[in-house]
């Protein structure tokens, strides 16, 4: 496949040239070093690059800050890594080259991430086969250099065939991504950079990215990184378009800056004083390196750039710990249901639309399966069994007049007949994956890592259970290690 | 013979069920509890049969007057205006039970054995003193009443220690016993403690004795013992190979102790047992697991439930793939919703559960 690349990419830059805006499309696929190597496939997924000249960056990358860091995607990234996880039949990551290819000008897609470049040969492999009109590569860094970090690092790759423009994707975003409404108002207000922007509850705003804005010109104002106090309820999405000419030569500023003196977290006060100046990593070699998009880049832009914001109306999620994969699943499900997607099942008594069965999946007639479930290729659920708002992986076994309510089965799961593997319904527009239960936190959805299996009659509620564990007896509100 | 049944109040700590009906008519292993004792009564030769409560008895008066049919016997109701606590209603009740000078059976209403009352009489006949107490034996004797015999007699009680810390013995009270016609004589017209006033009168005078009781024993005033009691009602119907349960032969009888109720019906795929008693006009939809659990009349199962230790009051209704569990009562018309789960709720009467009950509660 990568041979072919090569061969396109004169003829696409040379159609650029010939008056086209080109368009690159770049996926952050960043995962954290220090982690296992199955969990270190995912860091930076590749950008794409675009036959008139937008280029797309899609960020591949998992959590930043916090020492544990990239694991919250744990049990289930210890088995697949997370731009991989399938929701609504397709990894996280074809959901987002699905969008990237719905752009007319895009021809390019690089993935940027820290994963060893095997982890995603196959997927590259199968994309660029069901999007023949987009070349896809990735761009492996060597060492964690953060979401614009990884940007400039492979500046020469993304540069070449001098697209004006470049989309930047966050991997772990499950959302509509409506880059061609962000493209229009890209052209409209001959803007620097848009960001994809949406409104959460008050509450939650603060452990976001918020946007502060001009309600009539859409201009951006202010930008602040997860704030301590209340700023504005419109925030971040982790998808941008960015001029080719405004954001790199931002990064390369923040860059020098970033030698000069140590990042200022947040406006020092006597209370945060002693904290406000933070290394960004253990070794003051990678923390020069280390530059964020979030943190060390949209500030900036706010102040000096034409930049923008589309605020969508459509859904939006992040995709964090591994519960919120369901949502993430139902939300996927929902698009193709108003898509009309083929892929769906047909609705029948027993089905519940939206619902995703792998073709090779076996359901048995008496199963009632539905809304928002996945199942996955040779899973088999039995007669009588009962899925609804829950992705069951494949070669799974979901026996007869069993209960699976939001829930995960990991790959090659089995639950047993009248068990009851349940988690608790995330409300609609909540974007927590946890609750408290009798003060304590847990999981709201359950989550059997692989090949784990329950026995039969068997109840298992809100917990998590690490891979290879067989539950014999009720447990609820647990970690299984 | 003559015989009375300590009924007393409103048998609050089985509710919700005794909100429906009056304790004694609650079904135990498909037939009210007091049919099981008037039964036993009847085949022991006993005529007159006196039921001592404090509330009025309109609903019970019809059942009892079936029974009186069919067995061929009398069922007076004694009515205290207040409580008399436990000997107080024999006083009560002294003009039916002085009809002759026979010796009557007193028994509480809550208790369910393999009732020995011929056998009993015949064992206060052949001791001749003024009466007998059936006497179980339990493995924690710290927790009850124990009865401690004179050093001479197998048989003849010394004293009683109330919650022993030091075991001085195993057999405590049961809850049955026959007395002479004279041990009224020995109680006032009063609130008053025949366990704790009247018996110690009797043992002082050393005219009490003990009886030995074969097989189970329970009190079953409270729905978690009550389902203990089916478990020991049906192993006891079991070991006496009775043919009213249902045949470990049927695809969906697993581990036997079942009872079903012939107009009841089971749907395909089903496990059922051990331990269940399901009621007349049950339906039980397809692939049901039903284990330790008592499903009541009228009341509906639909399809891939499953119902451990719980007892389904009348005419209610668990949807598909519902889970009830640990001590769960229903009341009579509750609907639990398909998929919810209930973890040992108390639901009262009438109620519709739409959302999981996750830790043991009361829905009123």
């Amino acid at each position: 496949m990568s041979l072919q690349v090569p061969s396109t990419i004169p003829h696409r830059a040379k159609d650029g040239g010939q008056g086209h805006a080109s368009t690159k499309a770049v996926i952050l696929v960043k995962l954290p070093p220090y982690i296992s190597p199955r969990e270190a496939c995912a860091p930076w997924l590749p950008s794409f690059n675009t036959e008139s000249k937008v280029e797309m960056a899609m960020s591949i990358h998992s959590d930043v800050g916090g020492p544990s860091r990239g694991t919250r995607f744990r049990p289930l990234s210890l088995d697949v890594p997370k731009p991989l996880f399938d929701v609504a039949g397709h990894p996280i990551l074809w959901h987002c080259v699905t969008a990237v290819s719905k752009v007319p000008s895009i021809h390019e897609v690089y993935m940027i991430g820290y994963y060893e470049e095997s982890v995603f040969r196959d997927f590259i492999k199968d994309a660029s086969t069901e999007f023949p009109n987009l070349s896809i590569k990735y761009l492996r860094e060597y060492q964690a250099l953060g979401t614009a970090g990884g940007l400039y690092h492979f500046r020469d790759a993304l540069l070449k065939g001098r697209p004006e423009r470049i989309f930047v994707l966050n991997s772990d975003v499950c959302c509509s991504f409506p880059l061609n409404d962000m493209l229009k108002l890209f052209v409209d207000k001959d803007a620097e950079a848009v960001i994809l922007g949406t409104r959460v509850s008050q509450d939650a705003a603060n452990t976001f990215g918020c946007i502060v804005s001009d309600n009539h010109t859409r201009r951006v104002l202010h930008y602040v990184e997860k704030p301590e106090s209340y700023i504005s309820n419109l925030i971040n999405c982790g998808v941008y378009l960015f001029s080719t000419e405004a954001i790199f030569p931002s990064i390369k500023t923040a860059i020098k800056r970033r030698t000069d003196r140590p990042r200022l977290v947040s406006y020092p006060s006597s209370e945060n004083l002693e904290s406000s100046f933070m290394y960004d990593d253990e070794d003051d070699e990678g923390r020069e390196k280390v530059i964020r998009l979030e943190q060390d880049i949209l500030s900036d832009m706010a102040d000096s750039k034409q930049f923008y914001v589309y605020e969508t109306k459509d859904f939006w999620r992040q995709i964090k710990t591994a519960g919120s994969a369901v949502p993430a699943n139902a939300l996927y499900l929902q698009q193709a249901l108003q898509s009309q997607s083929k892929e769906l099942a047909e609705p029948t008594p027993n089905i519940i639309p939206p619902v995703f069965i792998h073709p090779s999946a076996r359901v048995e007639p008496t199963a009632k399966i539905g809304p928002n479930v996945s199942i996955g290729p040779r899973s088999h659920v039995g007669a009588g069994a009962r899925i609804k708002e829950s992705i069951i992986l494949e070669d799974s076994e979901v026996k007869h007049d069993s209960c699976v309510l939001y829930s995960i089965v990991g790959w090659g799961g089995r639950v047993g007949a009248w068990a009851r593997v349940e988690g608790t319904a995330i409300p609609a527009n909540s974007h927590k994956t946890s609750i408290v239960k009798n003060g304590v936190k847990v999981q709201s959805i359950t989550i059997l890592g692989k090949e784990c299996a329950v026995g039969d009659e068997v109840r298992v509620q809100n917990c998590v259970c690490l891979p290879y564990k067989e539950l014999k007896r009720d447990v609820a509100n647990e970690i299984i290690m | 013979m003559k015989a009375i049944i300590l009924v007393g109040g409103f048998g609050t700590r089985l509710r919700p069920l005794t909100l429906t009906l009056p304790k004694p008519l609650v079904e135990f292993g498909n037939k009210p509890m007091i049919y099981h004792q008037i039964e036993a009564l009847a085949a022991a030769g006993v005529t007159d049969i006196v039921l001592a409560v404090n509330y009025r008895p309109e609903v019970m008066e019809k059942h009892l007057a079936e029974y009186e049919e069919e067995f061929g016997i009398n069922i007076t109701f004694s009515i205290e205006s207040e409580p008399l606590g436990t000997a107080g209603p024999l006083k009560l009740a002294e003009k039916t039970l002085l009809k002759d000078d026979s010796p009557f059976f007193v028994l509480n209403s809550d208790v369910i054995c393999d009732y020995p009352f011929k056998d009993l009489a015949a064992f206060h006949k052949s001791h001749g003193d003024e009466g007998t107490i059936v006497v179980t034996k339990v493995e924690e004797p710290s927790k009850y009443g124990v009865i401690v015999h004179k050093p001479s007699s197998p048989s003849r009680i010394d004293r009683f220690v109330e919650k022993p810390v030091e075991f001085v013995g195993n057999r405590i009270n049961a809850g049955i016993y026959i007395l002479n016609t004279s041990v009224l004589s020995r109680i006032d017209l009063r609130p008053t403690s025949i366990e704790q006033e009247t018996f110690p009168a009797i043992v002082r005078d050393g005219l009490l004795h003990s009886y030995d009781l074969e097989g189970f024993w329970m009190d079953v005033g409270q729905p978690k013992d009550f389902l203990s009691g089916t478990c020991l009602y049906l192993s006891s119907l079991t070991k006496k190979g009775d043919d009213s349960l249902a045949s470990s032969s049927l695809p969906y009888v697993h581990g036997g102790n079942v009872l079903i109720d012939p107009s009841a019906k089971i749907g395909r795929n089903c496990r059922v047992g051990p331990n269940v008693t399901i009621g007349p006009n049950v339906v039980i939809g397809d692939g049901v697991r039903l284990q330790r659990c008592v499903i009541l009349k009228g009341s509906k199962v639909k399809d891939h439930a499953w119902v451990k230790s719980t007892i389904v009051g009348w005419n209610s209704t668990v949807g598909k793939w519902a889970r009830l569990e640990n001590v769960t009562v229903l009341g009579d018309d509750v609907t639990i919703r398909d998929e919810v789960y209930v973890n040992g709720g108390s639901v009262l009467p009438h109620k519709e559960i739409k959302a999981n009950v996750d830790i043991p509660s009361i829905i009123m």
